[in-house]
């Protein structure tokens, strides 16, 4: 830092002060850094201990995205693609699926923005200096393999699938056909990892972003407009899933300890 | 003068707009070395400003649009004081000089079919802008910007280095042309950064300067226009001619006081929108004048299917050409039926839905609503009329836009004569294509033509440039006019000329006020010799504006007088005193030159160039009565002679 | 209505220089500028600044205003408590020359390393077709008043001036975008210009460049992430690399 850069590069005009903004620039970048942080811890206490990640009623059957594929024999009806064996405890249930889930979310292109100014502040803010000195981007490892982005979203894709395998199922319990407001937060749920997964852009880019003549490919037009529409709140559903994957979560977890806790509407 | 920088090309372009850049494109790939000067950073000439379209008949709208009608309906605007070739060039060779934009890269809003759209405009007959939404002006100047990038890149694969034929002195203002003998020697003036002094040298210079909008006080002109290639022209001993005829554009925004003159561009009118006055009226259809009685709607009913089926029906007087709606609305601001800041109501929202407002005119929406908290999708809002455009201009030849100096050349709003009494709306970014092109084969000519002969300028002119240009460091009041007085300050000088001018030369002019103005500039000359600046040379506006004044005296002084010449109303210039046009006087160019060997100006008539007889085959008979004098209408019905209409007047 | 505002305005050159009060008159409905207009004509004649056309649409009043990058034509002053002190500087990123004024030859130069458009081979002036859906991409793009706002903020540059060789920056690679989108542009290496020459690659999509951007272009959003994707099809996407060696065209 002490070598003369940045704004006090000389030729520029020297100003003592390293910015001027007077606003409340600091604000964003905190509570992206509170929201984060939060979610991380969360996620990490419920993947790593392994319980009340599931509950099965007469009519309902719910299972914890965090959980979903549960691979472990210690699953049980939660198992609904066969089971590798008993996991150890570090071993989250999901092996399948959370750490791509957790790539893809990871190098998604909001997610970085995110985290390089809250976390890297890099910047912290517009127009802020960032506080190191030296700065090479996403040239070089690890932050190139931002670049695989893409492989992340094609993953993903194939484990909302399975998420709305869950939801479809969480409606069938041991006896039937049910419906209670687990089942309406399951859906909602599914419906926003949808909106946030295909908002992605890269999703835009393999629709129609990667083609020059969108007059010539009516079909992929029409869903690369869909995904830049998603894409438009790109942002806010990746706050909002957020929000519901703990929501979801947490409301199985309460179940499963109090079952009949669960707002029943049918069965 | 021994350590002036100095720089030799073949041809100096002063002005990056889009007159100057298509100039510098014909000069250097004709083979010539080109160096083009202007006052702003490369990029913000005036040019970009421009909103609606450039006129061409390229007929992709509707099929039976072609030059002849265009020809007509540019010469209907200008009043028939057009030079009749000019705008015959102008009317044929848009088309092509449109479409080689595209081959430089420039993307035009579509046709469904998949050329260029074009969209209506005031007094012309066919939809024939071509336009990109409502910044047509921006995409012309980086389309030009971008091919003299690739024209460069072409220079550095050939010589190693990108400016070896071509380059861009920005930031840079001309004070001074220099001559030897008769012929230009090339070009004097400074860095705005650093206040160093350079000389240009060159057998040609093409002047593409813009307009004089800065000398009036609401104008939707920047601080580029000072006029001053039209008093380079001038001190040169070139010929202005025209300088009575001054564009107000109808709609300027007036409100609040900080935007006031501001354009609204007229796209809005062409594309659906509404006049209306205090009372609601649709006040247009009261102001149709006798000439224009046949091509517009009676009824408000039918102006409005216009705008579905122009083969039926007759378009909306809120179409007229400019001058028309600007005195209409002037007429209605004083009769007292205006809206609460001075101007009338325009208004889009009931004709076009918001998504359509915000694709058609993005930044018409986005600029009231960020400037002026009005949402244009919702509401209607207040315009009036706004100082926009200088019909006259250096006298060129048609063919090679080259003065009456020779190897000066001229092109652009600071030329004179293709736009005659009135401009219509899309012909001066066609007029800068056309004419930039001409003028950069009309100075690659030139060039060769001269072989091995290069004019030289004289150390004595030299010194004088130097010396003017550093008079206001130098001013002195007390020295000058004895008093004690403290020197002037050249802003407020400035705001005075630009009161003067608003006042006494508007948009309705009289024999008292003008001779009233032509008084007042003379104290104003006085004043601005005696204003003095402070501080450094380097990248200080108080000196720049002390020398741009200069210019604008020169030029209002010409406006003055040739208003008050100017003995009838003709397109943008309005007698209160002489309120009709007069035959008589469609035949008459006011010349406004110095006396050579003078800093004298004086004013002399000439007769404007003939209209072929086949073009004007294209008009009714009907309607040449209304323009034409008797004996020219009697030359024009003898059967012997078929021959053109001369322009004679004593 | 009117009344007095406080100041603090950059006046100076490289050599030095420092924020200067003053008290300006400031009147309902102005700008910046308005009022930057009335310090140079009633107390400092000499304080440089550019501007043209006062209506944002040349992009040449560029400064910090309060410490952001902003137009000075576009800043309302109603945006700002009448009690505040604004603070007026040259852009941060660029030498200084003086007062307000900049060098932004950077700008420039980054331009002419861009390959120009280049036509379609056979096609004549005249002949072009295109499809509006087809050219509203690059229209976006070509919105651009160069105010350059954005390769301003861009930290990539501005907090590292070291990466001025290496980085375009944003302005830049929304013209990349913008070619490289163009229907009838014949070039196909683009996006793999943008990764080794222009550093696409140094831009970690923090967006500040949008935020800055008076013309509201979705710089981030509609051209470098998508000019990035289109580096992983030429550079990064084993499949694509497949497909090309064993020969199946993408377009
Ligand atoms: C708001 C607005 C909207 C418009 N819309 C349209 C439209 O839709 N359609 C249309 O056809 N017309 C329109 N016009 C008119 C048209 O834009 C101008 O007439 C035209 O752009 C003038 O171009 P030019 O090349 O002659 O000069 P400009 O583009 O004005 O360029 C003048 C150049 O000369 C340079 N210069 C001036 N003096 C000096 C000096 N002393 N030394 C060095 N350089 C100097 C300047 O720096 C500048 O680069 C509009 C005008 C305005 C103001
Ligand atoms: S998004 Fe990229 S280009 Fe834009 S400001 Fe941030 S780092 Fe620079
Ligand atoms: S992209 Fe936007 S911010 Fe950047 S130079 Fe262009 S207009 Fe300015
Ligand atoms: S998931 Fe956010 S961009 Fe791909
Ligand atoms: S003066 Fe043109 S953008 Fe501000």
């Amino acid at each position: 830092m002490e070598t003369k850069n940045g704004v006090d590069t000389p030729g520029r005009a020297p100003i003592a002060q390293p910015h001027l903004r007077t606003d409340n620039w600091r604000k964003a970048p905190l509570w992206t850094f509170i929201g984060l942080t939060a979610f991380v811890v969360y996620a990490t206490i419920r993947v790593f201990t392994q319980s009340a990640y599931f509950v099965e009623g007469a009519n309902f059957h719910y299972l914890s995205p965090f959980a979903s594929p549960c691979l472990s024999d210690s699953c049980g009806a939660a198992a609904e693609f066969g089971t590798w064996g008993t996991f150890p405890q570090l071993i989250p249930l999901a092996i399948l699926t959370l750490p791509f889930i957790l790539l893809f979310r990871l190098t998604c292109y909001y997610y970085r923005k995110a985290y390089y100014r809250a976390f890297w502040m890099s910047p912290a803010a517009c127009a802020v200096p960032e506080p190191r000195a030296k700065y090479s981007g996403e040239t070089r490892f690890p932050l190139i393999m931002q670049n695989a982005h893409r492989y992340f979203f094609f993953i993903v894709v194939g484990v909302s699938a399975i998420n709305t395998f869950d939801a479809v199922k969480s409606f069938h319990g041991t006896e039937g056909f049910g419906l209670g407001l687990g089942n309406i937060i399951i859906v909602v749920n599914v419906i926003l990892l949808w909106s946030y997964t295909l908002g992605c852009h890269s999703c835009r880019h393999i629709t129609a972003g990667r083609i020059n003549h969108f007059s010539k490919h009516p079909v992929r037009y029409w869903l690369y407009q869909k995904a830049s529409k998603l894409n438009g709140k790109h942002m806010q559903l990746a706050w909002i899933t957020l929000g519901t994957l703990v929501l979801t979560d947490a409301y199985i977890a309460l179940i499963s300890l109090h079952p009949n806790f669960d707002l029943r509407f049918i069965g | 003068m021994s350590t002036l920088e100095k720089h030799s090309y073949d041809v100096i372009v002063i002005g990056a707009g889009g007159a100057g850049l298509r100039a510098a494109i014909e000069a250097r790939e004709q083979g010539l070395s080109v160096a083009i000067l202007c006052k702003s950073l490369f990029g913000k000439a005036h040019t970009v400003m421009a909103e609606g379209g450039i006129a061409a008949s390229m007929g992709n709208v509707n099929s039976k649009d072609c030059w002849q009608v265009h020809f007509a309906d540019s010469l209907r605007g200008g009043k028939f004081l057009n030079n009749p070739r000019m705008v015959e060039l102008h009317a044929k060779e848009a088309a092509d000089r449109v479409w080689e934009l595209e081959t430089y890269g420039a993307l035009f809003d579509r046709t469904k079919d998949g050329k260029i759209s074009q969209r209506n405009f005031g007094g012309h007959e066919y939809p024939r802008l071509a336009h990109v939404g409502d910044r047509t002006g921006l995409e012309l100047i980086r389309t030009f910007q971008q091919k003299i990038v690739s024209l460069q890149q072409d220079d550095f694969a050939e010589f190693g280095d990108h400016e070896a034929r071509l380059k861009v002195f920005a930031e840079m203002t001309v004070t001074e042309l220099v001559k030897d003998g008769d012929a230009i020697a090339g070009a004097f003036g400074y860095y705005r950064e650093t206040g160093a002094f350079v000389l240009f040298e060159a057998p040609a210079v093409i002047l593409a300067t813009g307009g004089i909008g800065k000398s009036f006080k609401v104008t939707s002109n920047s601080w580029e226009y000072t006029g001053d290639g039209h008093a380079l022209a001038l001190r040169a001993g070139a010929n202005l001619i025209n300088m009575e005829f001054v564009q107000f554009h109808p709609t300027g925004m007036i409100w609040p006081p900080s935007v006031k003159g501001i354009l609204v561009t007229e796209s809005v009118r062409g594309d659906g929108g509404i006049l209306t006055n205090s009372e609601g009226k649709r006040f247009m259809f009261d102001y149709v004048p006798d000439v224009f009685i046949d091509q517009y709607a009676k009824t408000e009913a039918e102006g409005d299917r216009w705008y579905e089926d122009q083969e039926n029906n007759k378009r909306p007087p809120e179409l007229l050409p400019r001058d028309e709606v600007a005195r209409a609305i002037n007429s209605e601001v004083k009769a007292g039926r205006g809206s609460p800041h001075g101007g009338v109501f325009l208004d889009v929202s009931t004709r076009l839905s918001p998504e359509v407002i915000k694709r058609k005119l993005p930044s018409m929406y986005t600029q009231f609503l960020e400037l002026a908290d009005v949402d244009i999708t919702a509401t209607p809002f207040e315009v009036g009329p706004t100082c926009h455009y200088v019909m006259g201009g250096v006298e060129v030849d048609a063919d090679t836009e080259e003065t009456c100096v020779p190897g000066l050349f001229a092109c652009g709003e600071v030329s004179g004569g293709m736009h005659g009494a009135n401009r219509l709306g899309g012909n001066s970014l066609s007029d800068l294509l056309v004419f930039g092109m001409r003028a950069g084969t009309g100075a690659a000519e030139y060039v060769r033509g001269l072989g091995d002969k290069r004019p030289a300028a004289s150390e004595a002119d030299l010194e004088a440039a130097g010396k003017a240009a550093l008079a206001p460091f130098h001013a002195d009041a007390q020295a000058r006019t004895g008093t004690t007085a403290a020197p002037e300050n050249p802003y407020t000088v400035h705001t005075d000329l630009q009161q003067v001018m608003s006042d006494l030369v508007g948009i309705i002019r009289r024999e008292s006020e003008l001779t009233e103005a032509l008084d007042k500039l003379q104290v104003l000359r006085v004043r601005a010799d005696d204003a003095a600046v402070e501080g450094h040379r380097q990248f200080n506006p108080g000196w720049h504006l002390a020398l741009d004044l200069r210019n604008m005296l020169d030029v209002s002084e010409c406006l003055a007088k040739s208003a008050l010449e100017r003995h009838e109303s003709r397109g943008g210039h309005t007698r209160e005193d002489y309120p009709t046009m007069d035959p008589n006087w469609r035949g008459v160019n006011l010349v406004c030159r110095l006396i050579p060997g003078t800093d004298t100006m004086e004013l002399i008539h000439r007769p404007v160039p003939t209209i072929r007889p086949d073009l004007l085959a294209l008009f009714d008979r009907h309607e040449l009565e209304k323009y034409l004098t008797a004996p020219e209408l009697a030359v024009l019905d003898s059967p012997q002679s078929p021959s053109s209409v001369e322009g004679e007047q004593a | 209505m009117s009344h007095q505002a406080e100041f603090k305005v950059w006046r100076g050159d490289s050599d030095g220089g420092d924020l200067k009060d003053y008290t300006v008159e400031v009147n309902d409905g102005e700008v910046l500028l308005d009022v930057i207009h009335r310090l140079q004509a009633t107390q400092a004649p000499d304080l440089g600044v550019r501007w043209n056309c006062k209506a944002g649409k040349c992009g040449s009043c560029s400064a910090e205003v309060n410490g952001k990058p902003s137009l000075m034509c576009m800043t309302r002053m109603n945006t700002f408590d009448p009690n505040e002190t604004v603070s007026v500087t040259p852009l941060r990123a660029f030498p200084v020359i003086r007062d307000l004024v900049t060098d932004v030859s950077f700008n420039y130069e980054k331009a002419r390393q861009i390959p120009a458009f280049s036509p379609p081979e056979g096609v004549g002036p005249g002949e072009y077709r295109m499809q509006q859906v087809d050219v509203e991409r690059s229209q976006e793009f070509r919105k651009c008043i160069e105010c350059f706002l954005c390769q301003d903020v861009c930290h990539v540059v501005r907090d590292h001036d070291d990466n001025k060789q290496a980085f375009a920056g944003p302005r830049f690679l929304i013209r990349a975008a913008e070619l490289d989108m163009h229907p009838l542009d014949s070039r196909t290496d683009r996006a793999v210009f943008a990764r080794d020459e222009q550093g696409i690659g140094l831009c970690n999509i923090t967006k500040c460049c949008t935020e800055v951007c008076p013309e509201h272009i979705k710089i981030t959003d509609n051209a470098i992430i998508p000019m990035k994707e289109r580096v992983v099809d030429k550079k990064y996407d084993p499949l694509v690399w497949l497909g090309s060696k064993i020969g199946i065209r993408h377009d």
